[in-house]
């Protein structure tokens, strides 16, 4: 874990509302792993005491990429950064997606990636740098929120759309495209799910993935104090070989094996 | 004007009989136990560390959410979790113990008694330097902020506390008692080596959409900027009552509060969540002290502590 003071790099529209924040980072950008994500200390607003929490969508080479979404005072004075301004960078925080050793003997099982929203943005480093190609789906509310779809299909990724609304995709939620998929399926077939967006979203696929016997693995979104394990704001239940206990989204998490999160 | 080289100011407190190189301690519950914010902070530049308040046995907490930024400040409600006391000794006093800081654990009980036999596990424990009796979580629904608002409970865990240990004792008090001094007062008579205020103000947060209280535990304590002027008229009050030395909390966010309360009278001061947003800010605060004695050419503390002009 590092506290830098870095430089907008860029900051682009990434589609709807979404816009794609570029940071110089040296030290950080090159540390980062796949469901890591960071803390941006803000100027603006003046009065706000947290920082706020983002993933790493894309890193490498000193720099640093995260996609956000404006949703509250924070994210919204965020649209106001400029190339050159500089803010405050903490990270790499917590844990990510477990990701196989390049030199495994044996290629890892079918990835199969669930997105929601910002849901994307840990999954398309994780995509970036998985040893093994496999499916995207992704889902929204409407086609302003499916991001990122041709950079996924850019690696090889075979990306499957869902809206509610229908503008885009499929109609309906992200486990229509991820029914059919699955249905169709060979009955013994084995892959490995990594999810992140909504928590409706990843008990859905922690579900699909307990009754085919898969592995899930879903990345948390709580509201959080530090951001490192120090203040316990953002506890999520857990089992435990049978006994509940408390785990920290941002340092046990934000990653959590499917299996273990008590669904509440 | 000539520029002499002066020796740097020296920064080191005294606090019952526990020697701080520098008067910065940060607060209990918002730098976990160290290890957290190691990486960024270097542990041994600091005054001392208040740790996560450790009860007897090991405490779940409350149901989330458990905290809320409001404008100025933020409110929790964590409820007090922790691993026990034989958990926080067996998990984090090996790591607290090989950094050259001093380690001020904070404690807390349901009952006068659990207040006792925490206190009598933690004597002698290596590297454990001081307790910090917490009398005034506003988050716990019974004991804890009981203690803090009624002068004789307040004294009694105090006596109590004395009783079972030799380490120094620092009671932590509440702001929202009507005569802060008579507070001080009755923990310093009974024992007390030290006296640490304010700990966060009762305070609650709705959302009016949903017409439900934001926290799980429906109140919690405000904490941050917008108590420090609270805290600065409560620790300048407690610091005329007693002889023993008085611990600054409350809002500091850089040097020039915390320089607020050390000339209200506080002979050192603690941050709490200004580390969240900068975890680097009690280096900040060393520092900025120390620009505050050079300019003001002052070369210890004691020209500094209770240095208010008051017409
Ligand atoms: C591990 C993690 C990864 C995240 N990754 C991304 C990402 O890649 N892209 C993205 O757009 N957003 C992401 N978020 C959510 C993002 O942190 C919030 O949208 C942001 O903090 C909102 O701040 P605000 O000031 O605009 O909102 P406000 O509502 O004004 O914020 C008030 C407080 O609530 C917190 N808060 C509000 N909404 C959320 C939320 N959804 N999750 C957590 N805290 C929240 C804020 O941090 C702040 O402390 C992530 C959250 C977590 C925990
Ligand atoms: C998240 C959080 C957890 C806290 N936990 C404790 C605790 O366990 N024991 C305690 O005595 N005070 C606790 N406090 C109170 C702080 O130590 C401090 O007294 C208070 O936050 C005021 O200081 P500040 O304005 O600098 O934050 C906590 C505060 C916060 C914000
Ligand atoms: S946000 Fe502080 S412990 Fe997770």
């Amino acid at each position: 874990m590092q506290l830098e003071t870095s430089t907008v790099m860029e900051h682009e529209l990434a589609g709807g509302d979404y816009r794609l924040l570029t940071l110089a980072s040296q030290r950080i950008a090159d540390a980062v792993l796949p469901g890591q994500f960071v803390s941006l200390g803000l100027a603006a607003p003046a009065d706000a005491i947290l920082r706020r929490p983002f993933s790493v969508c894309d890193a490498g080479a000193g720099r640093l990429t995260i996609l956000y979404k404006p949703v509250g005072r924070g994210t919204r004075a965020m649209l106001a950064l400029r190339a050159g301004d500089s803010l405050s960078l903490l990270g790499p925080l917590g844990h990510g997606f477990p990701m196989p050793p390049s030199d495994a003997a044996q290629p890892p099982l079918l990835p199969v990636l669930v997105a929601g929203g910002y849901g994307v943005a840990p999954l398309y480093l994780l995509a970036r740098r998985y040893p093994r190609r496999g499916l995207l789906f992704v889902g929204g509310a409407t086609g302003r929120d499916i991001l990122m779809t041709s950079a996924f299909a850019a690696l090889g990724w075979e990306v499957h759309v869902a809206t509610e609304d229908g503008s885009l995709g499929e109609h309906g939620r992200v486990t229509t495209p991820l029914d059919t998929w699955l249905a169709a399926c060979e009955v013994d077939a084995k892959h490995d799910f990594f999810a992140c967006g909504p928590t409706g979203l990843l008990h859905a696929v922690a579900q699909r993935a307990a009754a085919g016997g898969q592995r899930a693995w879903v990345s948390l979104d709580r509201h959080m104090g530090c951001g490192v394990g120090a203040c316990l704001a953002c506890v999520q239940r857990l089992n435990n070989d049978g006994e509940k206990v408390w785990g920290r989204v941002c340092k046990d998490g934000p990653v959590f094996d499917a299996a273990r999160i008590v669904w509440e | 004007m000539t520029k002499t080289a002066a020796p740097p100011p020296d920064l080191a407190v005294t606090i019952g009989g526990l020697r701080l190189r520098n008067p910065v301690m940060v607060a209990s519950g918002t730098f976990g136990y160290g290890v957290e914010y190691a990486d960024v902070m270097p542990l041994a530049e600091l005054g001392a560390i208040v740790v996560k308040g450790i009860s007897l046995a090991p405490c779940a907490g409350n149901a989330t959410p458990r905290l809320v930024e409001v404008p100025g400040g933020l409110v929790n409600a964590i409820g007090l979790q922790n691993p026990g006391v034989e958990g926080f000794i067996a998990q984090y006093m090996p790591f607290l113990r090989r950094r050259a800081v001093p380690v001020v654990v904070n404690i807390w009980g349901r009952r006068i008694e659990e207040y006792a036999e925490v206190a009598a596990r933690l004597d002698g424990v290596p590297g454990v330097h001081a307790l910090e009796v917490n009398i005034s979580c506003p988050n716990i629904k019974d004991g804890g902020h009981v203690f803090g608002t009624r002068l004789d409970a307040a004294a009694a865990v105090v006596a109590a506390v004395r009783a079972n240990t030799r380490l120094p004792i620092m009671p932590k008090l509440a702001p929202n008692v009507s005569d802060i001094a008579a507070f001080a007062q009755a923990v310093e008579a009974a024992g007390a080596d030290a006296v640490a205020l304010i700990n966060s103000y009762p305070a609650m947060v709705i959302d009016v959409e949903t017409r439900r209280p934001v926290l799980a535990n429906v109140s919690g304590g405000l904490s941050g900027p917008a108590i420090h002027p609270i805290a600065v008229k409560l620790v300048y009050e407690a610091a005329r009552a007693v002889q023993i030395p008085v611990i600054g909390i409350g809002g500091v966010s850089g040097p020039r509060e915390a320089l607020e309360f050390l000339i209200a009278g506080a002979s050192a001061v603690q941050i709490g969540s200004a580390n969240f947003g900068d975890p680097a800010v009690a280096g900040r605060v060393i520092e900025g002290i120390a620009d505050y004695m050079r300019r003001h050419a002052m070369s210890s503390m004691r020209d500094l502590i209770g240095s208010l002009n008051v017409l």
